[in-house]
């Protein structure tokens, strides 16, 4: 019973990680239509940039995340602005061969710079070890992450659904052309949430390099998984992709677990199967154009 | 009212052997003369051009985008290499053939996944099943090697005549003879009614269905057949080097696919052959100068293409040979851009 729970709140940690790594890329791909396969460098941006400063700069690791957070988003916005946005309007096949394209330029530059061995960052004396909560052990830096990713989550949706800002992302969304009429900057709108998708993954990349690993291959390792959140959990709202998240980490963690040997095996069966039975994505309405 | 023997007359025109083409070929055979110490890097061209010609049939021809092609390469690869290790069939043209035929049948079968939804949905479903069978390949370890791949293997003589030497110069021989009759074969396809209605689906599924194109059985069809193709481009693989591992199935391999194809343009069949030699090129000029690091160049490549344009790209790549072509032929030049390069 207590692996059961340990289990599930692994999981859960996990599956909130992957949502704030692939929120971004539910909106860019989700939203936006666009199908950035290299959302996961990004995520490897901000993951280098807090290990760099904690273990070289000598950092406190939560000041090196805003960081992790500002830079991966100031690289997201410079390269929206110059590259991106030529794109938008582009076949889904120029899309990919140009973020592949992105993905193994950064994979290999990441190696040269950082060598090719897996990092990892220090952290924090406090966030080591586990507490005991009613007989079952619950690691501090996954609560931590948990904590972290649920306020995260929960601002999202705030922002999304009550503010002017949402309302504006949202219009621009549904209708570019109505949108513009009415007065909204479109490609600033635009811009301005992939910056801050970008920004997203870089965080998440920096808390989820003790969990997930961070070495150069990051971006293609893990494109698989920010893809299946962002399909299989469509995008008419946040919280499509967040359960999908959910759903992905619980499993993939039980099926590490209870069968190890098949292990991603039982992941893309199961991607397969929604995809085939709902191309839309399980909660979604227009993932899949 | 003569609308349908325009049809058929426009299409035969296509058809028709271009002087250009003859050329082509009779530069490839030359190479073996012209390059004798450079057989390895060559025969890998040639099972490069097998596999992108692949890509192209559904890419090109059918418009459907596949981030996970190497799954019938890699399904080919093994094929091949257990047949050759176990000594099931010996004789590698035998086995080719059945490798071919094996892929095929995953072909097949998965292509009822992959008509399902529209390009993104095809990108997931593709790149899942690449996925799929590289897990299941290091599931079971026992059979296929794992990691460490089939090692081992020993190809008997073609046909019980040609042994395959350690310079290549038999397996590139033998490659060209494979890629040449696959595309004689390619070629014969694209060409007839078939090929025509693939082109008219890749334009407009809607319009394709409405002039009476059974637009499912269509791209079933040519994905199947691109499967066929894929896998004996993997089994090629097997043979030629004798080795097989996990990574014929990696996504690093559908992806530089992709690029070859765009290199050399899709939808003309011979774009996967000139993307083949130019990839491989260009891959050997960029590991000289920087040995680990060659992909970040190979990146560079994608994205300045997609950025500057692929049609543009291609109609710059062609204007010296076409000036040539036209000033020495007279005539209109064959080799052009295809007319919907955009899917």
């Amino acid at each position: 019973m207590t692996t059961l729970f340990t289990i599930l709140f692994d999981g859960v940690a996990y599956g909130m990680l992957l949502f704030v790594l692939a929120c971004g890329l539910a909106v860019t791909l989700g939203l936006m239509n666009f199908v950035n396969l290299a959302h996961g460098a990004f995520a490897m941006t901000g993951g280098y940039v807090c290990a760099v400063l904690v273990n070289q700069s000598g950092w406190p690791f939560f000041a090196a995340l805003p960081l992790a957070f500002v830079s991966s988003a100031a690289i997201g916005v410079v390269l929206e602005r110059s590259l991106y946005r030529h794109l938008y309007a582009r076949s889904h096949l120029d899309q990919v061969l140009f973020s592949v394209g992105l993905v193994f330029m950064s994979v290999a530059a990441v190696d040269y710079i950082m060598g090719s061995s897996r990092i990892f960052i220090k952290l924090p004396a406090a966030l080591e070890g586990q507490i005991d909560f009613f007989g079952v052990g619950i690691g501090r830096y996954r609560l931590v992450i948990i904590v972290i990713c649920g306020l995260l989550t929960a601002a999202l949706q705030l922002v999304l659904a009550r503010t002017r800002f949402g309302s504006r992302l949202r219009a621009a969304v549904d209708n570019p052309r109505a949108a513009s009429g009415l007065g909204i900057n479109v490609p600033q709108v635009f811009a301005f949430t992939f910056a801050f998708g970008c920004g997203l993954a870089g965080l998440g990349g920096a808390l989820s390099a003790e969990i997930l690993g961070l070495d150069p291959y990051f971006p293609l390792k893990f494109m698989i998984y920010f893809l299946i959140v962002v399909t299989v959990g469509g995008s008419s709202s946040i919280t499509g992709p967040f359960l999908a998240s959910l759903l992905l980490g619980i499993g993939d963690v039980a099926g590490k677990y209870y069968v190890p040997k098949m292990g991603p095996f039982v992941i893309y069966t199961i991607m397969i199967v929604i995809l085939i039975w709902r191309p839309n994505g399980l909660f979604g309405r227009t993932a899949a154009r | 009212m003569t609308a349908p023997a325009d049809v058929g007359h426009y299409a035969r025109a296509h058809a028709r052997w271009h002087w250009s083409e003859i050329a082509f070929w009779a530069l490839a055979l030359a190479c073996a003369v012209l390059f004798p110490s450079r057989f390895l890097i060559m025969t890998d061209i040639v099972r490069l051009a097998l596999f992108a010609l692949s890509l192209d049939l559904i890419l090109g021809y059918a418009g459907i985008v596949s981030l996970g092609h190497a799954a019938f390469f890699g399904v080919g690869a093994y094929c091949a290499g257990l047949l050759a290790l176990h000594g099931i069939v010996t004789e590698p043209v035998v086995a080719l053939l059945i490798a071919g035929l094996v892929a095929t049948a995953v072909g097949f079968l998965t292509s009822f996944l992959v008509i399902r939804g529209a390009d993104l949905t095809r990108l997931m479903v593709t790149l899942g099943i690449a996925l799929l069978l590289e897990a299941l390949a290091e599931r079971f370890s026992n059979i296929t090697g794992g990691t460490d791949g089939l090692q081992g293997i020993e190809m008997a003589p073609i046909f019980g005549l040609f042994a395959f030497d350690m310079f290549g110069k038999v397996g590139f021989f033998y490659s060209l003879a494979v890629l040449f009759v696959l595309f004689l074969l390619a070629r014969r396809i694209v060409h007839s009614p078939f090929g025509l209605s693939l082109r008219a689906i890749k334009n407009n599924p809607l319009r394709a269905a409405a002039v009476g194109v059974p637009v499912n059985r269509r791209l079933i069809a040519v994905y199947t057949l691109a499967a066929f193709y894929a896998g004996i481009a993997g089994a090629l693989f097997t043979q030629t080097t004798a080795l097989a591992s996990l990574d014929v199935f990696a996504f690093e391999r559908s992806a530089d696919l992709m690029l070859v194809l765009v290199i050399g343009g899709s939808g003309y069949l011979y774009g996967g052959l000139i993307g083949a030699v130019a990839f491989k090129m260009l891959q050997e000029f960029f590991s000289t100068i920087t040995p680990q690091y060659w992909q970040f160049w190979i990146g560079l490549v994608l994205v300045v293409i997609v950025l500057v344009g692929r049609a543009r790209m291609h109609r710059w790549a062609l204007f010296v040979p076409n000036l040539i072509i036209g000033k020495l032929g007279g005539g209109k030049a064959i080799v052009t851009v295809p007319e919907s390069d955009a899917s």
